[in-house]
């Protein structure tokens, strides 16, 4: 890989130890890949905290503290360097706890602590605290064009796709590494032709709710895996949650970081433009028995009826679906033997404050929470056995991660298990 | 005794050598692994409940989560990590997996690692020269 005089300064050391480190690992990390040189990005999207399972382990008996976490884990660094002020635009993604509903997480006061830590630590360093899965739902949104350096599948997707932000699915060290220097290996998703369509998706019925482009995007994932499908035949224009829930479960269940919309999306005003004049790699149809498909797969731990969980807000719910829910939910009252929790971010759940949304949710006897979720921080209801959920990603993820049943379904029919305590959903 | 040599390009050098843990299933990182004990997790994954600690893993490539790198940084630093990495599809999440996890790794070989190598085969990795070497698993051994 050529370095640019600037990066090669940063390699002899000029910038200081860590800098050094974290161009280190971006000439690794770019020769594994095969990129011939970074590029610029003044966007990143990182998970830097010390909340999550293991690292809180590792930040708890570390002498080195913050840094030493920052060092190992967002650098590679086995040497503990001082950790200087970011120099890109870094927003932080998700994290481990929602520190005001520790007690009701089951969380300890310790761990609280280390979450406070880290946020003072991580204000200090420059990073924009927005502790979500979504940014682009609070402010930090890519315009078509900008070199992103983002983690987190279901921003990627999205950034990519929705907004035309170029960005691979970074991880954890390259991020950390791209605040530093504000480079990121100039490969995949930055370049013009890694961006062109390569299956194209016929769609053969109407795909209504949230939940249906969940299934949607569920199949899509399995069947292209990590390639770039074209969604064709789409009747009514999705909006920004439909999008997010397709996108976040085509790369759950496969590995897609890019697709295209005909006429919706930004680089897919035509099929020609989505394939870039060529043709399709292959071509394959949605249609009932495709969807049918899907809603079993996505299923296939569900057994028992009696519901202990339902979770909502994956990815972070945006305030239009916390005023769904609210009409769903006002004036009902969720059966005692189930639990509500609502996952947002934190800017969002000021406006839901405002609107009186928190408390029609709190007066039916259900949580509205912020930072977190489920299947990230590892945090549910004491004893939950079954859960229900919205997402195609979290149905996906939390029987694996947490050992429970999940119930895949729409935003209504969990609302409605919240209440009965069963599970009645089915295909509509 | 049949030896089987392929080629393949570097990804992250170094030579080690294990037991071949195959799957033509790609692997999820974050909610696919669990990284202390290097197992898969995934509820639909053919290797669902088997070990890569210490294997020879080879597989077509990573899917899922960006969290993919950490569960194998965290799997490098609870002694759970591959030997090596063998694999088909390059990826970000893959080859930053695959840097952090410091195990040796290859790409782009001259025959198809999962038809060649099977689970129980002994995998010799040179990554530094690019070559794999296969010891097939006596037929009733």
């Amino acid at each position: 890989m050529r370095l640019a005089d600037d990066e090669r300064r940063m390699l002899d050391g000029e910038h200081g130890p860590a800098t050094q480190k974290a161009m280190d690992l971006l000439l690794r990390y770019g020769e594994a890949l095969g990129a011939e040189r970074l590029v610029d990005t003044n966007n990143v999207c990182a998970t830097v905290g010390a909340t999550t399972p293991f690292v809180r382990d590792f930040a708890a008996q570390h002498p080195g503290g913050m840094d030493a976490v920052f060092s190992e884990f967002s650098l590679d660094s086995d040497e503990v360097v001082k950790i200087p002020k970011v120099k890109a635009y870094t927003s932080h993604l998700q994290q481990g706890i929602d520190p005001l509903n520790a007690q009701l997480q089951g969380v300890s006061a310790e761990l609280v602590q280390i979450y406070r830590k880290g946020e003072t630590y991580l204000g200090g360093l420059g990073v924009q605290l927005l502790n979500t899965c979504t940014p682009y739902q609070v402010g930090n949104v890519p315009v078509k064009g900008e070199h992103c350096a983002w983690m987190e599948s279901s921003a990627v997707i999205y950034c990519n796709s929705v907004l035309g932000g170029r960005t691979n699915a970074e991880g954890r060290e390259s991020a950390g590494a791209a605040m530093l220097t504000g480079k990121i290996p100039y490969w995949g998703y930055h370049l013009d032709q890694n961006r062109l369509g390569t299956h194209l998706i016929e769609l053969e019925l109407e795909v209504k709710d949230t939940a249906d482009w969940g299934l949607l995007g569920y199949y899509v994932g399995e069947m292209v895996q990590e390639r770039i499908p074209v969604l064709n035949g789409v009747s009514h224009v999705p909006n920004l949650a439909r999008l997010k829930h397709f996108g976040a479960a085509a790369s759950s269940s496969g590995g897609v970081e890019m697709y295209h919309v005909i006429g919706v999306t930004p680089e897919a005003a035509s099929l020609k433009e989505a394939f870039g004049g060529g043709r399709p790699q292959e071509t394959l149809k949605y249609g009932p028995a495709e969807r049918k498909l899907a809603y079993e797969r996505v299923n296939s731990t569900g057994r028992d009826t009696h519901v202990d969980y339902v979770m909502l807000g994956c990815p972070h719910y945006s305030i239009e679906q916390i005023w769904e829910v609210c009409q769903l939910l006002e004036g009902q009252r969720i059966h005692a033997d189930t639990s509500l929790w609502i996952f947002t971010p934190s800017t969002i759940k000021q406006v839901a404050d405002r609107n009186g949304y928190t408390k029609i949710i709190t007066d039916a006897g259900g949580h509205l929470m912020t930072d977190t979720c489920s299947a990230f921080g590892r945090v549910m209801p004491k004893g939950t056995k079954v859960a229900a959920v919205d997402s195609a990603k979290q149905a996906h993820y939390l029987p694996a991660i947490m050992g429970v049943q999940a119930w895949f379904g729409t935003t209504a029919d969990c609302i409605q298990a919240a209440i009965s305590g069963r599970w009645s959903g089915r295909l509509g | 005794m049949t030896k089987i040599v392929l080629h393949g390009r570097k990804v992250v050098g170094g030579s080690a050598e294990g037991e071949a843990l195959v799957t033509t299933d790609r692997i999820s990182g974050w909610g696919g692994i669990d990284p202390r004990t290097g197992t898969i997790i995934e509820t639909r994954h053919e290797l669902r409940g088997q070990s890569f600690k210490g294997k020879v893993l080879v597989f077509p490539g990573a899917k899922g989560s960006s969290g993919w790198s950490s569960q194998f940084h965290v799997a490098r630093l609870a002694g759970a990590a591959p030997a090596a990495m063998l694999f088909n599809e390059m990826t970000t999440k893959i080859a930053l997996g695959a840097v952090v996890a410091h195990a040796p790794a290859l790409t782009d070989f001259d025959q198809d690692p999962l038809q060649v190598i099977a689970t129980g085969d002994w995998v010799r990795v040179d990554a530094d020269q690019g070559i794999v070497e296969v010891t097939k698993r006596e037929a009733g051994a």
